[in-house]
């Protein structure tokens, strides 16, 4: 065991070659991911089985916040825009932040959180109990049967979670902006249709939780199938799950929002 | 054991394997006949379940080969492997039943992935293996329903479900009660002979596994010490055999790890 400054540069050396180690590990099971492919999509009924466990099972927890986050867009908002005379601007500035920020990334910090985690621990424990090593003995391939479902249900199940948070947001915006406040209705809801724009608003919005689904649902994956087969592995994977997909999420948001600016 | 029996469908052909820059095995040989149970035995850490893993592949050996029905396991392609897989049932230590799948539907689970199989003939086949085993009335139980003993049977029966030519079994009496360990022996035996296949048993429970296997290996330090059957074994006087068999704490295999001097290190601290 070196100690010192040659210590500090081994350990440096070898927290390098292991990050760069993971990256391939990481690749490599993409790639199989697609390899099985047509294998996946053949058996529709394991994705959606995964798509009720990490989808169906996240609506409560993300349509509440959805509401909740829409009821403060509209407090805020209102707080903000009545100083420049132009509270029924609300509905605009509700529906915009949702579809184009705020639904997509609180989606996926909120997926992260409640299915990416139940991800990880669920590989994670099938590798530490032989789950895996079963099936790959029964020469059936653990990417095909395990991770490749659960991958295609994140992917699949993203961008309608995000869609149904901006929806019930909108729908917490509106609540709160109409019958408490006294905004127009007419006005909240014409105004949104006027300015929200599909091509530069939604579909944006929609490339970008299509873009957290992969990365969030790759993170989980990955990270339970490399976690060390012990109660403490498992649990640090857990954690590096939710710490690495919100990193992610919140990185890729804004190298998205820049191209699309500026596209 | 050569001249005996010539048709073998295992065999492993001076390997080593290991990792981190410690071999845990050095040159093994061993033949694995047709028809017949054969244990691997040996101490905790001697490398035995790894054993099964480069008989299945899951492994790669550094140097020399394991051959299974005459093919080079390490030199397989992916498609390759799984062919040669499926000749082979694996009970794992703990059993390692897929937890979110039911009794009868773990049985099952070989036999959807493999065939087309009608409904009806799926549940013909794990009715069959699960009466075999004695548990068909446990078919709708989950895996957290059951004793570790019958979560080995289930195992079991999943194992033999697509009636392998070879069954590995991985500590197959770890933690069982008295009772549980001979149904499981028996289990072994009867299964072993009805499919006519050949079942390799890693173990250290010396007096169950004399009992009905046909052949032994004791490894140790990452070689084959001794081999022979069950009787000839229990006369043996090598000192090892007689240690494992009889279960003395000292001998070849000493009881202490190695360490410093116990003297030394206790007045070490005192020292100062």
């Amino acid at each position: 065991m070196l100690k010192g400054f040659p210590g500090t540069l081994a350990g440096l050396g070898h927290r390098t070659i292991e990050g760069i180690w993971r990256i391939g590990a990481g690749a490599r099971l993409f790639f199989y991911i697609w390899y099985y492919l047509l294998e996946s999509f053949k058996r529709p009924r394991l994705i959606v089985r995964e798509i009720f466990a990490t989808g169906v099972l996240s609506l409560l927890i993300i349509l509440v916040s959805a509401f909740f986050v829409g009821m403060v867009l509209g407090l805020q908002g209102y707080n903000t825009l009545q100083k420049y005379g132009s509270s029924e601007a609300i509905g605009v500035l509700v529906a915009l932040s949702l579809v184009r920020e705020l639904g997509p990334v609180v989606t996926a910090l909120l997926f992260a959180g409640r299915a990416g985690t139940a991800i990880t621990a669920e590989i994670g424990l099938m590798k530490a109990t032989e789950q895996l090593s079963a099936m790959e003995m029964m020469a059936v391939s653990p990417v095909a049967r395990v991770i490749a479902p659960r991958f295609w249900a994140g992917v699949i199940s993203m961008p309608i979670l995000a869609a149904l948070f901006s929806m019930v947001g909108v729908l917490g915006g509106y609540f709160v902006a109409v019958p408490i406040i006294g905004v127009d209705a007419g006005a909240f809801w014409s105004q949104m249709q006027a300015s929200v724009d599909f091509r530069d608003d939604i579909v944006n919005g929609v490339i970008k939780s299509l873009v957290f689904g992969v990365v969030c649902t790759m993170i989980a994956l990955f990270e339970g199938y490399d976690a060390p087969p012990t109660a403490e592995g498992v649990s640090r994977a857990t954690t590096r799950t939710v710490v690495n997909s919100s990193l992610a999420v919140l990185g890729l948001d804004f190298i998205l929002t820049a191209f699309m600016i500026g596209a | 054991m050569h001249n005996i029996m010539s048709d073998n469908i295992v065999e492993i052909d001076n390997l080593s394997f290991g990792y981190k820059g410690r071999l845990l095995h050095k040159g093994i040989n061993m033949v694995f006949p047709r028809g017949k149970v054969v244990a691997i035995m040996g101490g905790s850490g001697s490398g035995k379940t790894t054993l099964l893993r480069l008989i299945g592949g899951q492994l790669k050996p550094n140097v020399g080969e394991v051959r299974v029905d005459g093919e080079v396991v390490h030199k397989q392609s992916i498609d390759g492997l799984y062919q040669l897989r499926r000749k082979m049932g694996m009970l794992f230590q703990f059993g390692a039943l897929f937890t979110d799948l039911s009794v009868f539907e773990n049985v099952a689970f070989p036999i959807r992935e493999h065939t087309d199989l009608p409904e009806s003939m799926v549940r013909d086949f794990v009715m069959l293996k699960l009466n075999a085993v004695g548990l068909r009335g446990a078919q709708n139980l989950m895996p957290t329903e059951l004793s570790g003993g019958m979560a080995r049977r289930v195992a079991l029966a999943r194992a033999v479900a697509l009636d392998p030519q070879i069954i590995m079994y991985d500590e197959p009496f770890a933690g069982l009660d008295p009772i549980s360990m001979g149904v499981v022996c028996n289990l072994i035996r009867r299964l072993n002979d009805a499919l006519g296949a050949t079942s390799i048993v890693v173990t250290h429970d010396v007096h169950e596994t004399f009992s009905f296997v046909d052949y032994v290996y004791f490894v140790s330090d990452g070689v084959v010490v001794a081999e022979g059957t069950p009787d000839e074994l229990r006369k043996s006087d090598m000192p090892f055999v007689h240690q494992f068999v009889h279960g003395e704490a000292d001998g070849p295999v000493p009881f202490h790890y190695p360490a410093p001097d116990y003297k030394k290190e206790m007045l070490r601290g005192h020292d100062a």
